[in-house]
């Protein structure tokens, strides 16, 4: 072919604008394939509220519901317990809830709860995802201990507000997923107050 | 109108290289790719590894007839497989032995670069397509073993997403995007299924096929460490070269036949290896709710493990981690020395690569123990700590000895030694 009287500046240009629209092109097309990944329509729906009856815990006794796939624990704390918490605050990270991200604002208490006798909490580890065990009583991990959870994984500890401990491998307390108290009573979870308003 | 091309010679052969490079190729790479003469048994794993990868791949398109990839049937056809399956077993302990197996030929492969220096100039590249490799074998390792749904397998994968979780800002919705889910469930199961037998496999390949590509340009380097292309013979052949075929062939048939003395030996009387290659709560199904009582990823995996758990920061461990794997790229860059092979360097590298060795060792070791476990009065994580700086200093020191003319050298010969 005859290269005469070829314009370079009007090939480069050409070859600049293909180069230049068809990246554009191709970054809008890898859009839905990296969308594709996010949770679903159903997956999503399956995060809807979920509504328990807590009138028949005893004090020290917990419940285990399931909320997103993720278990969310309902525990009735004894008076002891609840004693307990205040005295506690030397040794925790974190005792007064600051990490806003960990509860909502209406659980940013020393009890962390709506109810102060009632903690909602998902029971996962904030280091690497584990579930902690529940030991309520004191004195059951070492002769300190007041209650709380131990992570079986790497030895984080957190009290029954889910508090984690200072010197832990867990940087923040458990979280207390969104929760409110319904008229008739059944705690419902995933859902606030104001969102139902 | 007559056809240009001359009859081809050489009957159905003369057909097919008058068509496709067939000849030309064999010859290129493996009847004239003349290999240094003076190889080890530290050769043999590179072509082991490649076995073990063509085990793979068969077994697994094997199992996948009959795996089920979801949340409420992985754990049951596994078992099916397993159990009801003709020789459905078999295929399995291949698989999951070979995933053991693949690890063992790759650190010693790896291991055999550095006492030779075969990372250094002009390998520079056949090292980072190798450890690209690695790190998908990685991906691939830690997918895979989510398949079977147990317990372990569920927790592992947990943890392993959780340590994105902990980059700064997008860290969640990271993990998120992984899972697919706001927890790991049957989405998580499918997605992972379909990079472990189709995305990843097809990537491995490749990258195989660029790290032999790459390494037959530069030419093999060798225990020595010489550059056998500067004496040639009058017809242009290293005079310290051997054909890989038939001579490297045949060794390697060799190698292969004493790996597989081993592989089966596993295979038939030890194939979960005392809980080291199928670990003991992966026989429960997964359950969301409940975490085993002691989680440990399987042995090839804990020396990283290790480095993450003795920090006691959740984004300094994963970026401690992160960079005992990322340094290892480095190499050809952070060695700055002339000399290749461990037998002419300074006694400062040999001890500093023996120490190197020892720390990935230990700390594989450390991995699978529980942290507050104590050894000789001190904890596993504090021994833990303490590799962790030896694997560090190793390269700190390495950068040191040879940027700053530290290495006191031995001289290499011209040519190979037998």
């Amino acid at each position: 072919m005859s290269q005469e009287g070829a314009s370079n500046s009007r090939r480069r240009f050409l070859t600049g604008a293909v180069a230049v629209v068809g990246g554009v092109g191709a970054a809008y097309t890898a859009v839905p394939f990296l969308a594709y990944w996010n949770p679903s329509a159903t997956t999503r729906a399956a995060g809807a509220p979920v509504e328990v009856d807590t009138s028949t815990l005893e004090p020290g006794q917990r419940m285990n519901i399931s909320w997103r796939g993720q278990p969310v624990w309902v525990i009735r704390r004894s008076e002891a317990a609840l004693e307990a918490l205040p005295t506690l605050e030397a040794s925790l990270a974190d005792p007064d809830s600051a990490v806003a991200s960990q509860q909502p604002t209406y659980a940013q208490n020393t009890h962390r709860s709506i109810d102060p006798e009632f903690l909602v909490v998902v029971p996962i580890c904030t280091h690497l995802g584990c579930i902690p065990s529940y030991m309520p009583k004191a004195g059951s991990l070492d002769a300190d201990w007041k209650g709380g959870f131990f992570c079986p994984c790497h030895g984080s500890k957190f009290d029954l507000a889910g508090r984690v401990y200072a010197g832990v491998p867990a940087p923040t307390n458990l979280v207390v997923p969104p929760h409110r108290v319904a008229e008739n009573g059944l705690l419902v979870v995933g859902e606030d107050d104001e969102e139902a308003a | 109108m007559s056809d240009a091309t001359p009859k081809a010679e050489g009957g159905l052969l003369g057909w097919v290289d008058a068509r496709f490079p067939l000849t030309k190729m064999w010859n290129e790479h493996i009847a004239e790719y003349y290999a240094p003469k003076n190889f080890n048994i530290w050769y043999y794993f590179g072509s082991l590894a490649l076995f073990v990868l063509v085990n793979q791949l068969l077994t697994g398109i094997w199992l996948t007839m009959n795996y089920n990839p979801s949340a409420d049937g992985a754990f049951a056809s596994v078992e099916y497989i397993m159990r009801d399956v003709e020789w459905g077993w078999l295929i399995r302990y291949m698989h999951s032995t070979g995933a053991s197996a693949f690890f063992v030929v790759v650190y010693l492969h790896m291991f055999r670069a550095l006492l030779y220096g075969s990372y250094q100039k002009p390998r520079e590249l056949i090292w980072i397509f190798g450890m690209i490799i690695y790190l998908m074998l990685m991906a691939e390792a830690f997918m895979g073993y989510l398949l079977p749904w147990g317990q372990m397998s569920y927790w592992g994968a947990q943890v392993i997403i959780s340590l994105f979780g902990a980059i700064p800002g997008v860290g969640e919705q990271l993990a998120l995007w992984i899972r697919g889910d706001f927890n790991i469930s049957g989405v998580t199961l499918n997605r992972f299924f379909a990079l472990h037998v189709v995305a990843l496999p097809l990537a491995l390949v490749g990258l195989v096929v660029f790290h032999i590509l790459a390494l037959h340009e530069v030419g093999s380097n060798n225990p020595d460490g010489v550059n056998i292309k500067e004496h040639k013979d009058k017809s242009g052949k290293p005079k310290d070269g051997i054909p890989f075929h038939p001579y490297y062939t045949v060794k390697d048939t060799f190698g292969l036949g004493v790996f597989l003395i081993f592989f089966s030996a596993v295979v038939f009387f030890a194939p979960e290896m005392g809980g080291m290659f199928l670990e003991p709560p992966n026989f429960e199904p997964a359950n969301p709710l409940q975490t085993p009582e002691h989680i440990a990823p399987v042995w090839y995996f804990t020396a990283f493990y290790s480095i993450l758990r003795a920090i006691p920061d959740k984004f300094g461990g994963v970026l401690a981690m992160g960079s005992a794997i990322f340094l290892l790229f480095l190499l050809p860059w952070i060695d700055r020395g002339r000399v290749r092979s461990v037998r002419y360097r300074g006694l400062g590298h040999k001890v500093a690569l023996g120490l190197f060795a020892a720390a990935f060792v230990a700390l594989s070791y450390l991995g699978l123990q529980a942290p507050s476990d104590l050894i000789l009065g001190l904890t596993v994580t504090a021994w833990a700590q303490i590799w962790t700086v030896v694997y560090f200093g190793f390269f700190a020191f390495l950068f040191a000895y040879t940027a700053f003319g530290f290495e006191r050298t031995k001289p290499v010969p011209e040519r190979v030694t037998d």
